[in-house]
């Protein structure tokens, strides 16, 4: 099983710490993962403000790039969805497309194809956990409250409970929407700036040092509010932001 | 960079507290939908069968359309058929001329809305009195509905009781809300006893008996029909199913979705005139929705049941208020039918979504408003109602991103940003900086650390 790291154009720039706790976990655990050079973005932030065109070529790009690998596995849900379901009609018609079936966010990775049910790392904190909208709605990594499934998961979840020491709690309204949503945070900055405010303000509630989801764009969203409030004197608390897979490969 | 629905929101949350008050109010509601569709074991397999039929229904409306309209003229009901705002409002006209209306009360009709029928007969000399508690308040205070179901509860119990007081002249410094709601009670009873005309809206026709299918809380869609002599009911052509037992799967939907109730107060099936009274007209209008059937991306939003979850889910509509919005219907839904409705008008609203695709899995129809929002976005150009700033923006990272070369460079002098003063990063020229501060960038990117790496191996 050949495994091709993806790792988005935010990440590779601003958080190259969950670029590698990806790389070393998924070599802890016997995975032939590599990574491609030449990677960039994935086209989303163009697709999503409304420029699908732009994202055709980058999209065109990701197929060759990954066409030697089984699996296409990404520290970031909303690229993998992107990936897995708009791809197919951005570059289907006149492209090979095996990117989309084969994409992964990494907990799905870990969950459902490794079945990993145990891990070395050590996490002595208590954390919120952010469900970041495309993780529930697109990815399923867990049940969105709105559909009556009859039994609620979150595989988030489960793979954090497998480390050791860790307390995983969820704020109220565990998967509404933090207000990132890539250049509507720049559109509507005033919603998205309050959206930001109280989804933060929900997770400070539950008493968590931590922040963690499956997706760092939400998170530089949520911390960049959080850096401003605490600038203003609005909210001297200092909850810290983690990845998912950061707690996942801790010690490693 | 602001669309007009981002300037509107941006002043919607000038009052905190009471943006507060809106968001946890309606998405209360959105909790009590929740609650309730929890109670129904086959919830999910109900909103696909009512998917199914309304995608059944639509594509063969022609047939459902002439079914009911024949079953209703068998009813002895005097059916008129409307093309646009236009012919709706002068049909509504000329029967209340005939019959020589001075009054006309009315139920809740976002279809009168749509067409602005109440300006158009006041015009013309006709008292028009709304009767739902919502719709009558804002009507007295000369608004807009800011919310589909829940006309009137963007307004505060003393805003409410302060109108009362000047209009219906309640006593002073009562803003209990049952007892302003008797005030309104016992101000419509003379409304229901003195129009000479009643007006409902439809949440259903139903084709093979050819009534028309009202759902309220109030009774007053049945006050307005069983007091004056002649009933007028109005019908968007999209609201036809097929028989009763299709109105079995929307009934079990409707109400949960809406409000969180299990079901409506009142259920009232108008089939014909009561003895004694005038024949009952039906006025079925078009008003733009066979265009929107043949518009094979869009036409699922005429799925929708106006319900209104869509708008209690959604976080933009909770902070941001039904008016900020620019077409009369608010929130996700408005969103796609003011597009269809008029692209350029309001292209405005296009910004106001997140993408996180909550609506479209409360909707009882499963009618796809995120999905929707993507696929006009990508339409604006065809309307030249593009953001330019972003389209430069746009193109501008597709340049880099195809690029290894410039890739790499930005990405490798990233961390200098740092070093920029905060005053220069954090200006008003960086939207991201109005509700953020800058993330500092770290001194190498990850493909430039595990080149390193690979090589040493």
């Amino acid at each position: 099983m050949k495994v091709g790291l993806f790792i988005p154009c935010y990440v590779d720039a601003i958080y190259p710490n969950v670029a590698m706790a990806t790389y070393k976990l998924l070599r802890s655990l016997g995975v032939d993962v590599t990574y491609p050079q030449g990677q960039t973005c994935c086209g989303q932030p163009m697709a999503n403000a409304g420029f699908e065109s732009e994202a055709i070529p980058l999209a065109r790009k990701m197929e060759d790039m990954f066409k030697g690998y089984d699996y296409v596995v990404a520290p970031s849900v909303s690229c993998t969805a992107f990936l897995r379901i708009n791809y197919p009609d951005l570059i289907g018609k006149d492209h090979k497309c095996s990117i989309a079936s084969k994409a992964m966010d990494v907990v799905e990775f870990l969950h459902d194809v490794l079945k990993v049910k145990s891990l070395p790392s050590k996490f002595p904190h208590r954390v919120s956990l952010h469900n970041s909208c495309h993780g529930v709605r697109e990815l399923h990594l867990s049940s969105p409250k709105e559909i009556m499934t009859p039994t609620p998961f979150n595989k988030i979840r489960d793979l954090l409970e497998l480390v050791e020491g860790i307390e995983v709690v969820e704020p109220e309204r565990p998967d509404e929407c933090c207000g990132f949503g890539g250049m509507f945070s720049i559109e509507e900055t005033a919603v998205s700036g309050e959206m930001g405010k109280s989804k933060l303000q929900r997770h400070i509630n539950t008493g968590a040092e931590y922040i963690t989801g499956p997706d760092s764009s939400c998170l530089m969203h949520l911390a960049g509010v959080a850096a401003k409030e605490k600038a203003k004197g609005a909210n001297g608390d200092d909850i810290r932001f983690i990845h998912v897979v950061e707690i996942l490969a801790a010690g490693l | 960079m602001s669309t007009s629905h981002a300037k509107a929101a941006e002043k919607f949350l000038r009052d905190q507290e009471y943006a507060k008050w809106h968001d946890n109010t309606f998405f209360g509601v959105r909790v009590k939908r929740d609650i309730m569709a929890r109670e129904v074991p086959e919830w999910e397999t109900l909103r696909e069968k009512a998917s199914q039929i309304k995608m059944h229904t639509l594509s063969h409306l022609d047939k459902y359309l002439s079914q009911f309209a024949d079953n209703a003229e068998k009813n002895g009901v005097i059916v008129h058929w409307a093309e646009d705002a236009d012919e709706f409002n002068e049909t509504v006209l000329s029967i209340l001329k005939e019959n020589d209306v001075r009054k006309m009360v009315k139920s809740k009709s976002m279809l009168t809305e749509e067409c602005e029928m109440n300006p158009y007969l006041e015009r013309h000399g006709i008292e028009v009195v709304e009767t739902d508690l919502g719709e009558r308040i804002i009507q007295l205070l000369g608004q807009k509905p800011s919310h589909i179901v829940m006309p009137a509860t963007h307004l505060s119990n003393d805003e409410v009781g302060d109108l009362f007081e000047e209009v219906l002249g309640s006593d002073k410094g009562n803003h209990d809300p049952t007892y302003l709601t008797y005030c309104a009670r016992l101000s419509l009873r003379n409304q229901f006893l003195t129009a000479q005309a009643g007006m409902t809206g439809a949440n259903f026709g139903v084709a093979a008996t050819g009534d028309i299918v009202v759902c309220t809380n109030e009774g007053n869609a049945d006050m307005s029909t069983s007091c004056p002599d002649l009933q007028i009911s109005v019908i968007g052509l999209e609201k036809i199913i097929p028989d009763y037992e299709c109105l079995a799967v929307f009934q079990r939907l409707l109400a949960r979705s809406a409000t969180g109730q299990p079901t409506t107060v009142f259920t009232s099936h108008f089939l014909k005139n009561r003895p004694g009274a005038k024949p009952m007209h039906i006025i079925i209008v078009d008003n733009g929705r066979s265009r929107w059937l043949a518009d094979e991306k869009h036409r699922q939003t005429l799925k929708c049941i106006r319900c209104g979850a869509c708008m209690n889910t959604c976080p933009v509509y909770r902070r941001s208020g039904g008016y900020s919005y620019s077409y009369f219907i608010p929130g996700p839904l408005g969103i796609n039918l003011g597009m269809l409705r008029d692209p350029k008008e309001y292209s405005g609203n296009m910004s106001a979504c997140s993408l996180c695709l909550t609506c479209q899995n409360v909707c009882p129809a499963k009618v796809n408003l995120a999905d929707q929002i993507y696929m006009w976005r990508q339409q604006l150009p065809d309307f030249g109602t593009e953001n330019r700033q972003k389209e430069m923006i746009c193109k501008a990272m597709t340049k880099v991103m195809d690029s290894d070369t410039l890739y790499n460079k930005l990405t490798s002098m990233a961390h200098l940003a740092n070093g920029v003063p905060g005053f220069l990063i954090n200006s008003s020229l960086n939207p991201w900086a109005k509700e953020h501060k800058m993330m500092k960038f770290p001194p190498r990117p990850f493909h430039s650390i595990i080149k390193d790496m690979d090589k040493q191996k």
